[in-house]
């Protein structure tokens, strides 16, 4: 999983490789200051000799000045490597995203994308500067101060050793621990979201049962859970700091005692203990950076984790091998279709269907919630792939054309439909980039969207919030067909794409469909029966199988749902059906 | 899945693109006051604390001052003299221990209270939140994204937690620290003194310009995040669209742009940051150097007393100088990332919360000798009590459900009316009808019964009582509500109808489902009345949804129910089925109707067509079919072909 990540670090090899070598040479810098310190008190001071202290200075400040190149050079390059990293691998993500079928969509939830997307990059982007420039950095640096003591007297070096050994296993001790709990911890805090979530968009509910004390103590008791398992996590790593302390002034003590009598005895000289003290900081110090990278890392191997869940992911429809760019007509074949969402389930949604439609016709699609009218007609533009049989469009299986060819001319209206920040332009340029302002304002005025939008004080350029909040679900429809009308398609299909829209505006829609686009075959999905009676053929659909298939008055006649759904929703006699002027 | 609101529509709502944090006005202030509200609670934890840190600091510098006496004072003479004698040192080592180990135990002690102060202050200010957000008017969940106000909950508290419980204690250590090296460094050699603060000047100086243009390109880069983020929630959501209209590529190139520019204020942004560590580390070595030459010097020349163990614990002090200076600045950048939370969260707690004057309460009645009067037990009726206030006498009025609107005006804002002049009247278990074209007023006719809103002119009399002095909490309990947007909570199904009655048995749930017809599909469900529900009931279809919505509504037992598009996600014929439920439990009961299918109003005693915020028709079924006015048109839908 790591090793899929890494590719795509591409160019940003080099600086991932210099990050290292220039930290390796401000390390290698930091560790000579003391030891030259130590030469300027012993060689310098000691005995009298300032012309070795002006030397040996000169030197350390060299050093000094080439450690502060090398470490920025190594921060340059680390920021260069990490934002790369990252800018690849969202990018990566987005475009392979953008691969996905609706199947592969309906498998990750949106907020879970974006979370990748965000988040979790964000993450291995802090992640990877960190182990670019501590990772060896830190180990190098403690293994340098460690030959540094030993160097200068290995007998009082051992001591660090030790200390080294035993603080390296208590820290990875906590370490682990505070881990597990801070992995429980995650869940409670999604569950604390989720009950903001709800009372959020749930306000109007909560108020109008006055349910605003119960949602508060329930909220306290998650929240108490929160900040009961953080506690815990927290106590865990709290012995961190306090530890790291006492081995340093362990250490400090014990070098000043042994230091003393060896100094004492002749085997050490004074500017080597003070060297030796000043390395202990720095060793411990680095084990302590070692402890937090251990940390980072295992922290983000569950974003790792997750991204590569999207990378993994084949899209399971593809381009055939030599494409069909062309499709000639708009007729439309069921072949024997079982249809399921899962591969390897034997419920079929759909179930034996075989329907001829011709080009030109429009079909009205009937049926009760969960009937599967809109698995019908998603496989006619091939959002998901048939199961068993096959879906001719203009006689060719939509498996042989090439999928833009064919969704540019089968062109959906999705029953939950989005429209984007941007201007109203803008979103029906989706339809056709190149559509020009007529081209638009014609559309409009299919969909009857142009009366409300010359409303609008700056009418077509009036800018869309995201998710379209600032029109209404009505409005939103209307444009949404508009914008698959910009397609031009052979075949459009309007899934449950009026019902906010209301019945005479519904009807006037209808006959703009009938006068100014009568080759193209249109598919309406809808449960106003006004909304399919007037079509050249309705299908009735009742359990993913065709229940019915024909005319408003063959159906009427022969088509036992039909009628009660027809009865249900014209009620009140034959008097009215007189009045509505049949 | 997030459907439209039912509030006010149109008119952009203005806000900045999220993850874009705009500059704290007055950052002092709020400051201040989360220290108030730290304080409130854990002044003594605080207290305690910073002492504690003192005790730590202090232990930490006599340490320090013992490297000088460790060379001065015992190793010096030991050298001197023939026969060494060490228990003056290993007593001076014992002593030492001990205060460090005092040391220690102050910081664990303190980093552990901090612990309880941080979750403490976390989960109050959570609380508080949480409890604060429930009692605000609906107009602000109409007129806030619901993304930010999330985001309050999510990102702004978690960037408190790093002020509260590192930066605030680690700005007092390092002051301590500054201070009392400060002392020291004075006290053994002030020359040396001055050449240390010249270098941390210079330090300061250079980190201070490294930062404020790593603060620079962050500022840009969390723009630059900001609208990454947008674009890839945006597409993300629409991704089926953006399939449907084959948009990939330019949706590949138009985040191609995007994420370029991220990357790369995001690298300047984290290349200064990262220079920040070498420039305050070898320039802490060139005041090392600078510091040992002069001290040598010094020493050598034994100038003011001044010698060789003095220049050890000075070169000591030197490096553990400039690094408290450069962690507080460090520490201050993330002060500021989180007063603009900070900000955030103290503007949700000052939002005004729903004003409730209404002093008629509701009651439980039973009629004795003739009159109504309270009683403790359920008795099935219910009875205004209106105390009067001139004189504290007491009323009581029987809850029938008879509601008036006189001649109310109402907008959103008070430049745009989007209802004008309502008048009409429901007389106990009528059944009353709006129909128009979306965006009529519909909805917020009923947004006005319940005081979602209130309205600018007019009255509205509620069994004769004006609304505005019915307790809120009350006036809501005697209406059901069925909205067009079901929301469902996280729990049972059983839990999710028990919501309309938080004391109703296993019978009256199982009553309640069946006549809303939902029992059925319920029993299907893996565990039945047991089926865990999550994510607002993302496991059940529209339909189901607002079956168990009418359930929940059937089991509160209100004698007014509002019905918004309370069924237009079931098919028609399932409908049918429902009816028959919905007829049973509008039964008795003053309801109003708002629907777009005509089926459902038909049998109405009162059907109001609205357009625009007026009244136009207003009749039966049969009296509208008659007129042939804007209800017969929507009815028959054949506006143009007539």
């Amino acid at each position: 999983m790591i090793r899929l990540l890494l590719k795509e670090v591409k160019e940003y090899k080099k600086a991932s490789l210099a990050t290292p070598c220039f930290m390796v040479l401000e390390v290698a810098m930091e560790m000579a200051i003391p030891l030259l310190m130590a030469s300027i008190i012993d060689n310098g001071v000691d005995k009298g000799d300032m012309g070795h202290i002006y030397k040996t200075g000169v030197i350390m400040i060299i050093f000094a000045a080439i450690g502060l190149l090398a470490g920025m050079a190594g921060g340059r390059f680390g920021a260069k490597a990490s934002t790369g990293f990252a800018k690849n691998l969202r990018e990566k993500m987005f475009n392979h995203i953008q691969t996905f079928s609706f199947a592969n969509i309906d498998k990750f939830s949106t907020a879970g994308l974006v979370t990748r997307l965000t988040t979790d990059v964000t993450n291995i982007q802090n992640a990877y500067q960190m182990i670019l420039r501590m990772c060896v950095r830190s180990p190098i640096s403690l293994i340098c101060a460690m030959a540094m003591s030993f160097y200068i007297n290995p007998k009082l070096a051992s001591v660090y050793l030790v200390a080294v050994v035993i603080l390296g296993a208590i820290l990875m001790l906590i370490m682990s621990r505070a881990t597990k709990y801070f992995s429980q911890a995650f869940p409670r805090y999604d569950e604390m979201n989720a009950a903001v979530q709800e009372n959020v968009s749930a306000i109007r509910v909560v108020k109008a049962y006055v349910r605003e004390e119960e949602e508060t103590a329930k909220f306290k008791r998650t929240s108490e859970n929160i900040y009961k398992i953080f506690i815990k996590a927290e106590t865990a790593i709290v012995y961190n700091s306090p530890i790291m302390q006492l081995t340093v002034y362990s250490c400090i003590l014990l070098i000043s005692w042994l230091g003393a009598k060896m100094i004492v005895s002749d085997t050490l000289t004074t500017g080597e203990l003070m060297s030796l003290l000043t390395y202990c900081m720095n060793i411990l110090m680095n084990l302590m950076m070692l402890s937090m990278v251990f940390v980072m890392i295992t922290m983000s191997m569950a974003a790792v984790k997750r991204i590569g869940e999207v990378l993994t992911e084949k899209s399971d429809i593809n381009n055939p091998e030599e494409p069909i760019y062309e499709v000639s007509n708009g007729s439309v074949e069921f072949k024997n279709v079982n249809f399921s969402y899962k591969k390897d389930s034997n419920e079929f949604v759909l179930k034996d269907i075989n329907l001829s439609i011709q080009s030109g016709e429009t079909i009205g699609v009937m049926g009760g919630t969960g009937s599967a009218k809109t698995s019908l007609v998603n496989l006619i533009s091939r959002l998901y792939d048939v199961t068993e049989g096959e879906v001719l469009v203009g006689g060719v299986n939509v498996k042989d054309y090439d999928m833009e060819t064919l969704r540019n001319e089968v062109s959906v209206v999705l029953q939950n439909n989005v429209l984007f920040s941007g201007t109203i332009l803008d979103n029906l340029r989706w339809g056709n980039k190149d559509a020009t302002y007529e081209e638009c304002v014609r559309a409009c005025k299919l969909a009857c969207a142009d009366e409300f939008i010359q409303r609008f004080p700056d009418g077509y350029e009036t800018r869309i919030e995201q998710g379209g909040t600032n029109v209404s679900g009505g409005q939103k429809q209307r444009l949404c067909i508009a914008r698959a009308l910009l397609k031009n398609p052979k075949i459009l299909i309007l899934d449950d794409s009026t019902s906010a829209v209301d019945t005479a505006t519904d009807a006037k829609i209808r006959k703009a469909f009938a006068e100014e686009i009568p080759n193209t075959t249109k598919f309406i999905i809808a449960q106003r029966i006004s909304s399919v009676q007037h079509a050249d053929r309705i299908i009735v659909m009742e359990n993913g199988q065709v229940n019915g298939f024909g005319t408003h008055e063959e159906l009427l006649a022969g088509n036992e749902i039909y009628r009660e759904v027809y009865e249900s929703q014209t009620q009140g006699g034959g008097d009215f059906d007189e009045k509505a002027g049949e | 899945m997030a459907g439209p609101m039912g509030g006010p529509k149109g008119g952009p709502m203005g806000r900045p693109p999220r993850g874009v944090k705009p500059q704290v006005k007055n950052p002092g202030k709020i400051f201040m006051r989360l220290m108030k509200y730290v304080f409130r609670k854990y002044k003594w934890h605080y207290i305690i604390v910073i002492a504690l840190i003192c005790v730590g600091v202090l232990a930490n510098v006599q340490g320090t001052m013992f490297q000088k006496s460790l060379i001065d004072d015992y190793i010096t003479p030991m050298l001197l003299v023939e026969k060494p004698d060490f228990t003056p040192l290993l007593e001076a080592i014992m002593r030492v221990a001990g205060f460090y180990l005092i040391g220690v135990v102050s910081v664990y002690t303190y980093n552990r209270i901090m612990i309880n102060v941080t979750q403490g202050v976390l989960r109050d200010m959570r609380n508080d939140l949480f409890e604060h957000m429930e009692k605000l008017p609906i107009k602000y969940f109409d007129t806030h994204s619901h993304g930010d106000i999330m985001s309050i909950y999510t990102n702004d508290i978690d960037t408190l937690r790093q002020v509260i419980s590192q930066s605030i204690p680690q700005v007092v250590n390092c002051a301590m620290t500054i201070v009392s090296v400060f002392v020291s460094m004075v006290i053994l050699n002030i020359p040396l003194t001055i050449v240390t603060l010249c270098m941390v000047c210079v330090v300061l100086w250079a980190t201070k310009t490294a930062a404020g243009k790593s603060g620079k390109y962050f500022m840009e880069q969390q723009k630059n995040l900001g609208k990454v983020n947008g674009f890839i929630e945006e597409m993300m959501s629409g991704q089926k669209v953006v399939k449907v209209f084959c948009h990939e590529e330019e949706n590949k190139t138009r985040f191609k742009e995007m994420n370029d520019a991220l990357c790369d204020s995001a690298d300047r942004a984290n290349t200064f940051a990262n220079i920040l560590g070498p420039i305050n580390a070898q320039l802490g070595n060139v005041s090392y150097v600078i510091c040992a030459i002069v001290g040598g010097l010094l020493a050598l020349g034994n100038v003011g007393g001044f010698t060789l163990g003095g220049l050890a614990s000075f070169l000591t002090f030197n490096k553990s100088f400039s690094q408290p200076i450069n962690q507080v600045s460090q520490q201050l950048n993330s002060v500021v990332m989180a007063l603009a939370g900070a900000e955030r969260i103290f503007k949700l707690l000052d939002e005004k919360v729903e004003v409730d004057d209404g002093y008629v309460v509701l009651v439980n009645a039973k009629e004795v000798d003739g009159a109504l009067t309270e009683c403790e037990e359920r008795t099935g009726r219910w009875a205004w009590k209106h105390t009067h206030q001139a004189d504290g006498s007491v009323d009581y009025v029987e809850v029938k459900g008879d509601i008036v609107f006189d001649g109310v005006d109402f907008g959103y804002t008070d430049e745009k009316m989007v209802l004008h002049d309502i008048k009409m009247y429901a007389t106990p278990g009528q059944k009353i009808a709006f129909v128009g074209s979306t965006g009529a007023g519909k909805t917020t006719i009923t947004n006005l019964i319940n005081r979602f809103y209130d309205i600018q002119d007019g009255k509205i009399r509620y069994d004769g009582i004006n609304i505005n002095k019915i307790k809120k909490a009350d006036l809501r309990r005697s209406l059901g509500i069925v909205l067009q947007d079901t929301h469902l909570f996280t729990g049972t199904v059983k839990d999710n109808i028990r919501y309309g009655k938080l004391e109703a048995t296993e019978e009256e749930i199982i009553a309640a489902a069946k006549l809303a017809n939902a029992d059925g599909f319920i029993r299907r469900l893996p565990n039945g009345y047991d089926t865990m529900l999550v994510g607002d009931g993302a496991n059940l279809s529209q339909g189901q949804r607002q079956l168990l919505a009418i359930a929940r509504a059937a089991i509160a037992d209100p004698p007014v129910l509002i019905l918004d598009e309370a069924t237009s996600s079931i098919d028609t014929r399932t409908e049918r089925i429902v009816q028959d439920g919905m007829d049973k439990l509008m039964s008795g009961r003053t309801t109003f109707v708002i629907a777009h299918r005509l089926s459902t109003v038909r049998n109405s005693d009162c059907i109001m067509v609205l357009e625009q915020g007026h009244i136009i028709e207003r009749g039966t079924h049969d009296q509208l079919i008659e007129e042939q006015g804007k209800y017969y048109q929507l009815y028959t839908g054949n506006a143009i072909k007539a």
